[in-house]
């Protein structure tokens, strides 16, 4: 029988793939921001201010936001687990791991969304 | 007979070997995004939309010692991240895993990450 550990890496294929395309997804936003600056010779804040107002722009931000969330998951997930050895100060790191992100994710929501412009 | 076999737990006398160095590096750089980047790339991006005045504020703010420092070192960080990851998403698919290319691509990563690194820096001063 297989042993499962709680706060082991217990679908370690799964999780490779998504840390690769999640990756990509924000290599690909990365892109699309730098060909947005060098189209439009620079960054200001008349520009930016138009960008965000757009729902797609707002869309494709989110979804990178969320690849990030996902991304940053599996990486800081693995930190923990090659560096934390006792389990319970591992599984408390990674609550607060999950739970910040988790933040971040709400604060990003309400930043393109939230402010009356 | 049991051999005495060296063992390095020394931080300061480990040699790592160039792709080490990337592979190490990539994962500093990524908590160090985590830790950092998120949240401040959070903050600034809140204050860049809230109204002209503040946007001004934030590039001001940009413009001292302390916040230029902060701001390079988060790009190389991203860049260092993006680039290295490009490079183990090659390995992963069978490209350059020989000794020699896979010491070269690292040689790359570091190169370019940290001339794209100057190059995001003239531009943005």
């Amino acid at each position: 029988m297989v042993k499962r550990i709680v706060v082991g890496a217990h679908y370690g294929s799964g999780d490779w793939l998504a840390q690769r395309i999640t990756a990509v997804v924000m290599a690909v936003y990365t892109l699309l921001i730098l060909g947005i600056a060098l189209y439009k010779g620079g960054i200001d804040y008349a520009v930016w201010q138009q960008l965000f107002s757009g729902t797609a722009f707002r869309v494709a931000t989110l979804l990178f936001a969320l690849a990030l969330l996902w991304h940053a998951w599996i990486g800081m997930r693995d930190v923990w687990m090659d560096y934390i050895k006792p389990a319970g100060m591992r599984l408390t790191l990674e609550v607060l791991t999950v739970v910040v992100l988790l933040g971040y994710a709400a604060w990003l929501v309400q930043i393109l969304w939230g402010q009356s412009k | 007979m049991t051999k005495p076999r060296p063992v390095y737990l020394n931080l300061v006398q480990i040699r790592l070997p160039i792709p080490g160095i990337v592979s190490i590096l990539h994962r500093l750089s990524g908590a160090a995004l985590f830790l950092v980047g998120i949240p401040l790339s959070l903050y600034a991006l809140q204050g860049s939309l809230l109204s002209a005045a503040s946007y001004d504020k934030l590039a001001a703010a940009l413009t001292h010692p302390l916040g230029k420092l902060v701001l390079i070192g988060l790009i190389w960080a991203y860049l260092h991240h993006l680039c290295a990851g490009i490079r183990f998403l090659l390995l992963d698919l069978h490209q350059g895993i020989e000794l020699k290319p896979a010491r070269q691509s690292s040689v790359i990563v570091i190169v370019a990450s940290l001339a794209l690194t100057l190059i995001v820096g003239a531009r943005l001063w």
